[in-house]
């Protein structure tokens, strides 16, 4: 039954290659696209709860044994990101159903919305770290196709950026492989692991996790290179912004945790207590712009900086429950911050504008609206019972536990400014005087609401049910710290 | 031989970041094409240069090329003639819709 794995990269593709030829139906495209995702959601959950009762599957291409030929692994923690990324490809084709202009459509925006899936289910999947680099670049051009598509003069001059900037990535990315592979000889993650536990030497070594580290960190928008994010994000449309947003960070930090759970774990006194301070600079800086912003997208944008350092700040600790939390986090975002971009996009379809100081008085006229991004701009901020707090809450409690005190203060304090930042767009945007006009304030958004409605329930289902989830995590969690049965199960004794 | 190589190396790299400071979107497309390439004579490299016999087991008497990085060097030189291929068209592009090829002037305010 292994052969499953390669369901959800092959599905996208062979659905993305084949709506090429539909560009010009729009009825048909859609129609394809919607049962693609479904059926990609339903591989996932398949294989996520494969992986949960039969433990690690392996799955090498053309029967070449594993440190040979392309392996695929599924362990718990990768067909979880992969039935994430399912959920998140499902509710954005749902919402660009509604909002996406036709122009786009006919521009082969569906074929890349599927491409990146591809290239991200690949990337979660695979056991080597050059098909690692490959699945990144399949997932990064087809997303600078997709925040260039339409073809603004704000898009092409911010896109070019960050093409520019993700390419300069990528090319350190490679450097990185050549230098492992000059010191190990080898590519697979789990030959890599036992390669690198088996050496002396290991200052160079320390070189490489740290560019593998710069790598990953450009693509997962960590402090320092941050830079690119609010305002690339800040461009495309609200579903593909929803995307991205929901998404592709989350790739990068997906890659972060892997290698340095699996990989770089050969001085973890260093490694980690470095990640821990980025973490922590990480959201700081982040909610500080979050803060200094007016912008209902670049607030969200700022947002995603500073909770990616959660997620990292989990990695950071090191332990069993700080990883857990870190991977709770990482479920809990991927949902809010998709659900927060579909609201701004609503918001921008009624107002005509995602400057919140030119809104008012959406409560009034849209409140179903208004409640429903209240429930995930808290969940957001870490009110209990939702999502946010449960996901937090062991990360701070283990900081406090391991002494770490200065990330826990910095963890609090970003929580405290999150709901700072959130509040104040519920007051600008939606408190107030009504700032649109009449006709605006009749547009029906109950379309709209429809792929958003899912996700506001799975981030309270997600605080009401913590206890499973966070069972799940940990289970997560004690995989990725005994990389011993990941490494027996590709490398197989 | 790999001293010669890790030379042009470094020498592909150092032109590469001085292209990639400079302020016209062409140089800077460019100077990403000089560093992928630096990037993959480096893969090429860090395996080890050997001349002694191609990579066929049968013909080897001592030892033989590793055959993986240039496997590996062909699929990353393919995606970056794609990558190429996409920026340019869109430095292009930004260029029309700009009226320039300033990244200075390609900045942007904050409040537009």
């Amino acid at each position: 039954m292994n052969n499953m794995l390669i369901i959800p990269v092959i599905l996208p593709f062979a659905v993305g290659a084949t709506l090429i030829l539909f560009a010009k139906y729009r009825k048909a495209q859609r129609f394809i696209s919607l049962l693609a995702s479904i059926a990609i959601l339903a591989s996932a959950l398949f294989l996520a709860y494969d992986a949960y009762t039969n433990g690690i599957t392996t799955l090498e291409f053309g029967n070449w044994n594993a440190p040979f030929g392309i392996v695929f692994v599924s362990d718990l923690f990768s067909t979880f990101m992969v039935l994430l990324s399912a959920i998140i490809g499902l509710v954005c084709l749902l919402f660009a159903f509604c909002t996406i202009h036709p122009e786009r459509e006919k521009f082969y925006f569906y074929p890349f919305y599927f491409f990146l899936l591809t290239g991200v289910n690949g990337a979660f999947l695979t056991g080597d770290l050059f098909n690692l680099f490959v699945f990144f670049e399949v997932m990064l051009l087809s997303s600078y196709a997709l925040i260039v598509i339409g073809g603004t003069g704000y898009q092409l001059r911010e896109s070019f950026k960050y093409a520019a900037i993700n390419v300069f990535a990528s090319i350190l990315f490679l450097v990185g492989v050549a230098y492992l592979y000059g010191i190990t000889g080898t590519l697979n993650m789990a030959h890599l692991a036992v390669r690198i536990g088996e050496m002396e030497q290991t200052g160079a070594l320390q070189v490489v996790a740290m560019i593998f580290f710069i790598v990953f960190a450009m693509k997962g928008a960590l402090f320092p290179l941050y830079f690119w994010l609010p305002r690339s994000y800040y461009g495309p449309p609200a579903a593909i912004a929803a995307l991205f947003g929901g998404l592709l960070t989350k790739v990068g930090i997906y890659a972060i945790i892997r290698t340095f759970t699996l990989i770089f774990t050969n001085d973890p006194g260093f490694t980690h207590t470095f990640i821990l301070w980025i973490a922590g600079l990480t959201m700081f800086f982040g909610v500080l712009g979050a803060v200094s912003q007016f912008d209902f997208k670049r607030i969200l944008s700022y947002h995603i900086i500073s909770q990616v350092g959660y997620m990292v700040m989990g990695l950071g600790l090191y332990t069993r429950a700080a990883i857990a939390g870190a991977v709770f986090y990482i479920a809990h975002h991927i949902i809010v911050k998709t659900a927060l971009f579909l609201f701004a996009g609503a918001t921008e379809k009624v107002t005509g504008t995602t400057d919140i100081k030119q809104m008012g008085g959406l409560l009034k006229t849209h409140p179903w609206l208004a409640w429903l991004f209240l429930i995930s701009a808290l969940s957001l901020a870490g009110i209990p019972p939702l999502s946010g707090f449960f996901s937090k809450f062991p990360l701070i409690l283990e900081s406090l536990v391991i002494e770490s005190y200065g990330i826990a203060f910095v963890a609090l304090l970003v929580g405290l400014l999150t709901l700072f930042s959130m509040i104040k767009i519920f007051v600008y945007a939606f408190w107030g005087k009504q700032a649109h006009t009449d006709e605006q304030a009749s547009i029906s958004v109950t379309k709209l609401l429809l792929p958003i409605v899912p996700l506001v329930m799975l981030t309270i289902a997600l605080g009401i049910a913590a206890e499973p989830v966070f069972t799940y995590s940990l289970a997560v969690a004690d995989q990725l710290l005994n990389p011993e049965i990941y490494i027996q199960s590709v490398l197989g004794e | 031989m790999e001293i010669l190589m890790f030379i042009v190396i470094g020498v592909f790299f150092a032109i590469g970041t001085y292209l990639l400071l400079a302020r016209s979107l062409l140089r800077v497309i460019v100077s990403l094409m000089i560093l992928s390439h630096g990037a993959h004579l480096l893969l090429l490299t860090m395996a080890g240069l050997n001349a002694e016999a191609p990579p066929l087991e049968h013909m080897a008497d001592g030892g033989y090329t590793d055959p993986l990085p240039q496997a590996l060097i062909l699929t990353a030189i393919v995606i970056s003639f794609g990558i190429t291929a996409f920026l340019v068209v869109l430095g292009y592009r930004t260029y029309k819709v700009h009226n320039t090829d300033d990244l200075e002037k390609l900045r942007g305010s904050a409040d537009e």
